[in-house]
């Protein structure tokens, strides 16, 4: 299925112009609730500096620290496997299925699983996976994929939860109230926590020194999962790899205030050995970071510790919502990550933005977003994955631009044309650049033309 | 094994020249850790209760057994712990468990958390699968930040531990709190004064 680029699933999105102004404050209302947190914490830029340098260095000494947590993590006790792409993770997840014979599987949220399409892997396979954060699990009713990395749900409002709940959970048609709804959840999941098999959780950081991880929730439900069966598989990136104990105190300082301006998150589980008769497995995939770690001017983007930061301030986002960016990771960090694993599919994202470089600003490992959004629409552009009629616009500007006697006479014909047709500019299907602007009255003359008037 | 050796040569080829990690120096407030503790606590939804000793901690929960439904104690000093509960114990024996009873021996005053390790919580899905949650911690083990915690605790002393801060919670339908997700609903701390 060709997938629709952001600015045309942008537009869509906007029809419902009271929808979009809601979907924006909703999400702004989480970057106040960060800027806040931050606020509160005089060392806030110490802490991102900080995060940011312990980042830049493990992905200088990558390698060593996954040799090192491979290591203490196997003493430990944990099985630790290796993945080159998606398809492998997610056959190293079902050989433990099968192997294990196992029928029923919990999921806490991975924005990994996401990316290697787990849920479909093994739906196709006969496995059903029932994922138990709470806005997981109602995209998961929907058949829809989550919308934000950190609220999933963020996109729906609760008449439409409360009817995927009635269809789903039988809860009263009608019934609102998000107090009755999650309880209506939390008996159900409650149910599949008992009764799993096999849980799978994401990893928020692994530690090299100590060859453990962790993994972050408000809702508790990695650890119901991860604690009730008698298989745990964690998923990570290669990223996720921060040397040792001590920089969590960095880490858990700036993720969660970041994510939704909580000082930390009700649960921040550490993991090192299976407990007694349970089997701990991790499965480290690559699936395109080690591209990336290999492009100098991308590297950084492989610093992210998901906390959707940049998603919550981005205007772009805001008002074209999770799906307009086809990717499990949205948002200006998805519009950085995502083109190195396929730049045809991807090569509208870096443009799926104004460079207006918020999302830097408020990253908590200085991840320089902005820049790098810039960087991919040249390499887009020479690589012809830009519509010819974007390259033709920009040479004839950047020609215009350079030659002053051109400039000053077009600027003439088009102060000469916001006069004589001021109807035909304005109409939207002949002049784009009139499709939410109102265009200026034409002064009499330039600037330029005034000053030399004027000058004395 | 195949990938394993690609992705490190990978690593190997593509990463970045060496920098150096930074020195981790950050300023500890000095302020009231404990007024900080108990009002960062109380405002994700915990509730704190000053006691004197473990003592009136006993009494109150000898009243709970008397009237509430199945009770886990796993506190030495408040009586007698639950011998049926142990690592092993699963979770449909664990499931009907009303209120548990553990004891924290360090807490965080700027996220309002307590560090519960599997040696103190004797069960890892105990502190989750209780409907209601009590936690007992002494006011010095109060620290100020993550900081200071990460220096006195060792994270793999044991196989598993936890930072927990209040009840379990989401505001995953339409951005509205809802106290009580999947782990416990409600998160008393008994704050044992010096």
């Amino acid at each position: 299925m060709q997938r629709v680029e952001h600015s045309k699933a942008a537009e869509i999105f906007n029809i419902d112009e009271p929808r979009v102004d809601w979907h924006d404050d909703t999400l702004w209302f989480v970057r106040e609730k960060r800027d806040k947190a931050a606020h509160q914490l005089p060392e806030w830029e110490t802490l991102r500096e900080l995060a940011s340098q312990i980042k830049n260095h493990s992905l200088s000494n990558l390698d060593h620290y996954l040799e090192e947590f491979e290591m203490n993590a196997t003493k430990n006790g944990i099985t630790v496997h290796w993945a080159a792409d998606g398809k492998e993770h997610n056959q190293i997840i079902l050989e433990l299925i099968q192997k294990n014979k196992v029928q029923r599987v919990v999921k806490s949220k991975s924005m990994l699983t996401e990316e290697c399409h787990l849920n479909p892997y093994l739906i196709e396979k006969g496995i059903e996976v029932v994922d138990t954060d709470l806005g997981e699990r109602i995209v998961q009713f929907r058949k829809e994929p989550p919308s934000h990395i950190v609220l999933p749900a963020i996109h729906l409002k609760k008449q439409e939860v409360s009817d995927t709940f009635h269809e789903h959970l039988h809860t009263e048609k009608g019934n609102n109230d998000p107090q009755y709804l999650t309880e209506a959840a939390r008996v159900h999941l409650r149910d599949k926590f008992i009764q799993s098999q096999l849980a799978i959780t994401g990893v928020n950081f692994a530690i090299a020194e100590t060859g453990g991880f962790v993994v972050c929730t408000n809702e508790g439900n990695a650890d119901m999962g991860a604690h009730a069966a008698s298989i745990h598989i964690a998923c990570m990136g290669i990223e996720k790899i921060i040397p040792q104990a001590q920089d969590l105190g960095v880490f858990l300082r700036v993720l969660t205030r970041s994510a939704t301006g909580q000082p930390i998150t009700t649960y921040s589980s550490h993991f090192h050995r299976p407990r007694a008769g349970q089997q701990m497995h991790i499965v480290i995939v690559d699936n395109g970071r080690t591209k990336q770690l290999g492009r100098p001017d991308f590297r950084n983007s492989l610093k992210c510790i998901r906390c959707a930061a940049c998603f919550n301030t981005c205007p772009v986002y805001r008002r074209s919502g999770g799906f307009s960016y086809h990717n499990a990771v949205a948002g200006p960090i998805g519009s950085i990550l995502n083109p190195n694993i396929d730049m045809r599919e991807n090569a509208d994202l870096p443009f799926a933005s104004t460079l207006c470089g918020s999302c830097s600003h408020v990253c908590p490992v200085k991840i320089d977003i902005h820049d790098q959004l810039w960087k991919w629409r040249q390499i887009l552009t020479a690589e012809g994955y830009v519509a010819s009629s974007k390259k033709v616009g920009m040479k004839g500007m950047a020609f215009v631009l350079a030659h002053p006697s051109i400039y000053r006479f077009v600027g003439k014909m088009a102060r000469w044309a916001l006069t004589t047709f001021p109807t035909l500019l304005a109409n939207r299907k002949f002049n784009p650049w009139a499709k939410q602007r109102e265009l200026p009255i034409a002064p009499k003359e330039s600037f330029r033309e005034w000053f030399l008037k004027n000058k004395g | 094994m195949g990938a394993r050796e690609n992705i490190l040569q990978a690593i190997k080829q593509n990463k970045p020249e060496l920098v150096a990690a930074p020195i981790i120096a950050i300023e500890t407030s000095t302020g009231n850790l404990v007024q900080q503790f108990v009002i960062t606590l109380e405002n994700i939804g915990g509730k704190v209760c000053f006691v004197n000793s473990m003592e009136e901690v006993k009494i109150e929960l000898q009243s709970s057994m008397s009237q509430e439904g199945y009770i886990v104690n796993t506190i030495a000093s408040l009586g007698a712990i639950n011998a049926e509960i142990n690592n092993a114990t699963n979770a449909f024996a664990l499931e009907p468990v009303y209120k548990a009873y553990i004891q924290g021996h360090l807490a965080v005053a700027e996220n309002g958390s307590v560090w519960l390790d599997e040696k103190t919580i004797i069960n890892r899905l105990l502190p989750f699968i209780c409907q209601h949650l009590v936690l007992v911690i002494h006011a010095d083990s109060i620290v100020a930040n993550m900081h200071e915690a990460y220096k006195q605790i060792k994270i793999d002393a044991a196989g598993y531990g936890v930072f927990l801060a209040g009840p379990s919670k989401t505001a995953d339908i339409e951005q509205s709190l809802v106290i009580g997700a999947h782990g416990a609903r409600s998160l008393v701390v008994y704050l044992i004064q010096p």
